[in-house]
């Protein structure tokens, strides 16, 4: 070994749902560490591995058909190749369909780094009537082939002993050397020196198989860090061929097949295959009847899960924020100190670990979905209604999930291959209505139009349905404008592998589940905690001496004063709340209400929305606490009732009434539209990698949401209401 | 018969003859096995009538008809 700081890499490549993560998890016994690829954001699950003396670092590459890429993203197995460190690549292959999972283990031979393949779903294989002669399959390709059941943990000594063996030196065995046309061998001759030019490092038989990479890969590509010189001389080939009517990638990939063909022939015992099982399941799961009413159930059942499942886990975090809440007041002495650790740092956590049982919820489901095979029948099932907005077929779920939180609907969008698609996506889905909002529309829909009905429905229930239908609209719409202006680009193309149906191991999904919270609560968690803070810092600074004095005084007057021990308990518990309403008006955000107030009377609201709204952004029902404090109530939830009273009571300095059913109707559409969630911001801050997206959600959200509550408000009142 | 891969009957075998498309997709669909010889059998079409299913190389791959559209495969059966 070399006296390289940096651990050794062995890589676990594969197609898709070939057994992957299942094998990882396998070998490294689940202790795994969840990191970033430098550039691109796509998870880098590593964990260390002992091998005979050594120990390495095993990483589990996002699944691939092919090293050729297009984009930074698809670049990344490549350069992870590439890199010093990595000594040897596991190919996973599924033997149920060899010739697609081969075609990668090809490519990764040519590319002559050392490549153990792991021949996995032999149980599978062996129940289809399948034979495989992996002795002849290691000799063809001059690399190790390994029979292997990861389910089972069967193979994964033979396994590990080829691997140990191929990064000390290996067997010398010959490398594969696929025949391509003379013509194609022409053009790579050209290139090579030019590729040499750039990796002078590079053995010369890895030179000719990145010449192969770089003319299947540069041209209408997005990928970084390739020399001019080199993109010239790969256009130069490609114009020229194309000028002979010939087809480079098609005799690069044909040539490749061909070789994989004649391999298999001679190694694979043809196959007898009725349906199979799997085949069966589909007949039902996508028939275009039953197919619909299991696609409902399903999404049903998530759903229900994300809502009243999570509900209770939710409840008990929260009353147990409260509790350390009460006990850290009793402990801590009144003041700034003791403020900052109760309404910042403990309400920040708590704001973190919140959501902690959604994103379980939602990652054990789509978890379940996409190991079981069935999430890919989602996206065939439901991608016809996705692709008039431009989306594809897996956005259906994160949409869906949107209803519940943005949160973890966010992190799901990640079960969607292109970065294009997951950033349309990941923009348009906080418009869907989740149920932060609904506490909102239950106290204004209690404000305004406690009462009243509308033919044979009472208003509210008009107004909410209302709500939710335009949240989906709007958000279908958001999709397609942002898909079509912020983010042009082919439209998603559909080519998905339907994987057989697969009973998912329950350990693997809590595995996997567990990792995307820790992830979450690390990464997202500390801007969310800063966030608290920050905010809290706002509502409570600066703080007045006056009104501090003036309320000083009165408590003295009424210690005096008051006769009875109950009445001035009650009077005093009164005065606080009016000195916080007091000190909230005149601290920073306070202020600011005050100083946006001009902006909000068109769209129906006043100084003290504004304060709520500001103070919600920290989380949407925390518009309700806020607006409590706001008008001096202490305390409150959406029931509230002096609340409500309050409410209705509020006046503008005309005179008029601040709650109408027309500023209510205003008041909620806003709700729907901003994005009133900073939660929200920073995990589409972790998932796309940069500020620049969070911002622009937040911009266009906020625009969208007043121009509509304008038009609303003053539309209505141009009609005759309010 | 030559037809494009859309518009074969729903259980029928055919052969690709040629894919032609956006280099990004026909790329892709080559290197995931689909080339000119390749058999294919449509297996399946979504409840809502697209995408398809088709049967290739002993897997199964879903693809939108747009996308199929580009693919000329020649059946066998109606020679
Ligand atoms: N029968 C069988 N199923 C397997 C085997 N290895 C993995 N699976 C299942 O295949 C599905 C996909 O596996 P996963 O590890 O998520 O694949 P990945 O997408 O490559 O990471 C899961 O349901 C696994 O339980 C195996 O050797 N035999
Ligand atoms: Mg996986």
């Amino acid at each position: 070994m070399s006296g390289n700081a940096a651990p050794a890499q062995v890589l676990i490549a594969g197609n898709p749902n070939c057994g992957k993560s299942t094998l990882f998890n396998a070998l490294s016994g689940g202790s795994a560490h969840v990191g970033n690829y430098p550039g691109v954001t796509v998870d880098r699950t590593s964990a260390r591995l002992r091998l005979g003396a050594r120990e390495v670092q095993l990483v589990d590459v996002p699944g691939m058909y092919s090293l050729t890429a297009g984009s930074p993203e698809e670049q990344l197995a490549v350069n992870a190749l590439i890199e010093g460190q990595t000594r040897a690549v596991i190919c996973v292959v599924d033997a149920t369909t060899l010739q697609r999972g081969l075609y990668l283990a090809l490519q990764l031979i040519e590319s002559g780094v050392s490549v153990v393949v792991a021949l996995n779903m032999m149980d599978s294989a062996e129940s289809l009537g399948l034979r495989i002669d992996t002795g002849r399959l290691s000799q063809l390709f001059g690399a190790p082939v390994v029979p292997v059941v990861a389910t089972k943990r069967r193979g994964l000594d033979a396994l590990l002993a080829a691997l140990d063996k191929e990064i000390g030196g290996g067997s010398g065995a010959e490398r594969v050397e696929v025949a391509y046309p003379p013509r194609l061998e022409a053009d790579v001759a050209k290139l090579i020196p030019v590729v040499a030019q750039w990796r002078p490092e590079t053995a010369p038989s890895q030179t000719r198989a990145f010449a192969l990479w770089c003319l299947l890969s540069l041209g209408e590509d997005t990928l970084r860090g390739i020399p001019d010189d080199v993109r010239r001389a790969v256009h130069e080939i490609r114009e020229a061929a194309k000028a002979q009517g010939r087809n480079i990638d098609l005799e690069i990939i044909s040539a490749r097949y061909a070789w994989l063909d004649d391999a298999l022939g001679e190694v694979c015992s043809a196959q007898e295959r009725g349906p199979s099982w799997s085949e069966r399941i589909d007949r039902v799961l996508t028939h275009p009847v039953a197919g619909l009413v299991v696609f409902s159930a399903v999404m049903l059942g998530m759903f229900e899960a994300l809502f009243a499942g999570a509900e209770p886990l939710i409840a008990a975090i929260e009353s147990f924020t409260g509790l350390i809440q009460t006990q850290a007041t009793m402990v801590l002495p009144p003041g700034v100190l003791q403020d900052l650790v109760v309404e910042g740092i403990i309400a920040g956590v708590g704001n973190v670990i919140v959501f902690a049982p959604q994103i379980l919820m939602l990652f054990l489901f789509v978890g379940f979905l996409e190991d079981s095979g069935y999430l890919a029948r989602v996206a065939f099932v439901i991608d016809r209604v996705m692709k008039g907005v431009g989306l594809h077929g897996k956005a259906f779920v994160p949409l869906l999930s949107g209803f519940a939180c943005a949160i973890p609907a966010v992190m799901a969008t990640r079960t969607i291959e292109r970065r294009r698609d997951r950033l349309v996506t990941m923009l348009a889905l906080p418009l869907m209505s989740c149920s932060a909002r609904l506490p909102v529309y239950i106290l204004v829909v209690g404000t305004v139009f406690a009462g009243q009905s509308l033919g044979w429905f009472s208003a509210g229930a008009v107004a909410l349905f209302s709500m939710y239908t335009l949240s989906v609209l709007v958000t279908l719409a958001a999709a397609a404008v942002i898909g079509r202006t912020v983010l042009p680009g082919p439209a998603p193309t559909f080519v998905l592998e339907m994987p057989p149906y697969r009973w998912p191991s329950a350990q693997i999904l809590w595995i996997n589940a567990w990792r995307r919270l820790r992830v979450f609560l690390v990464d997202a968690g500390t801007i969310i905690l800063a966030m608290t803070i920050l905010l809290w810092a706002l509502l409570s600074f600066p703080k007045s001496a006056d009104i501090a004095d003036h309320y000083a005084e009165e408590r003295e007057r009424i210690e005096q004063t008051e006769a009875s021990e109950i009445d001035r308990a009650e009077a005093l518990r009164s005065l606080d709340s009016q000195e916080a309403a007091e000190q909230l008006g005149y601290s920073l955000g306070g202020r600011f209400g005050h100083a946006i107030e001009p902006a909000l009377r068109p769209i129906g609201f006043d100084w003290q929305i504004g304060v709520g709204i500001i103070g919600a952004f920290a989380a949407r029902e925390v518009f309700i606490s806020t607006l409590g404090v706001v008008f001096g109530l202490g305390e409150a939830d959406e029931e509230n009732i002096p609340l409500r009273q309050a409410l209705r009571d509020a006046r503008h300095a005309d005179g008029t009434p601040v709650m109408t059913p027309l500023s209510g109707i205003s008041l909620m559409v806003f709700f729907l539209l901003a994005c009133q969630c900073m939660s929200t911001l920073a995990v589409v801050r972790r998932e796309s990698g940069s500020w620049k997206w969070p911002l622009f959600l937040f911009s266009y959200m906020t625009a969208l949401a007043y121009m509509a509550s304008l038009a609303v408000y003053q539309g209505g009142q141009l009609l005759g209401f309010g | 018969m030559k037809l494009p891969l859309a518009d074969l009957p729903l259980g029928q075998s055919a052969r690709i003859t040629s894919i032609d498309c956006e280099r990004h997709l026909s790329r892709r669909l080559m290197e995931m096995g689909l080339l000119p010889g390749t058999p294919v059998r449509v297996v399946r079409v979504a409840p809502l009538g697209d995408p398809i299913e088709l049967r290739v190389r002993n897997y199964a791959l879903s693809l939108r008809r747009a996308e199929a559209a580009n693919i000329a495969v020649s059946s066998e059966e109606t020679a």
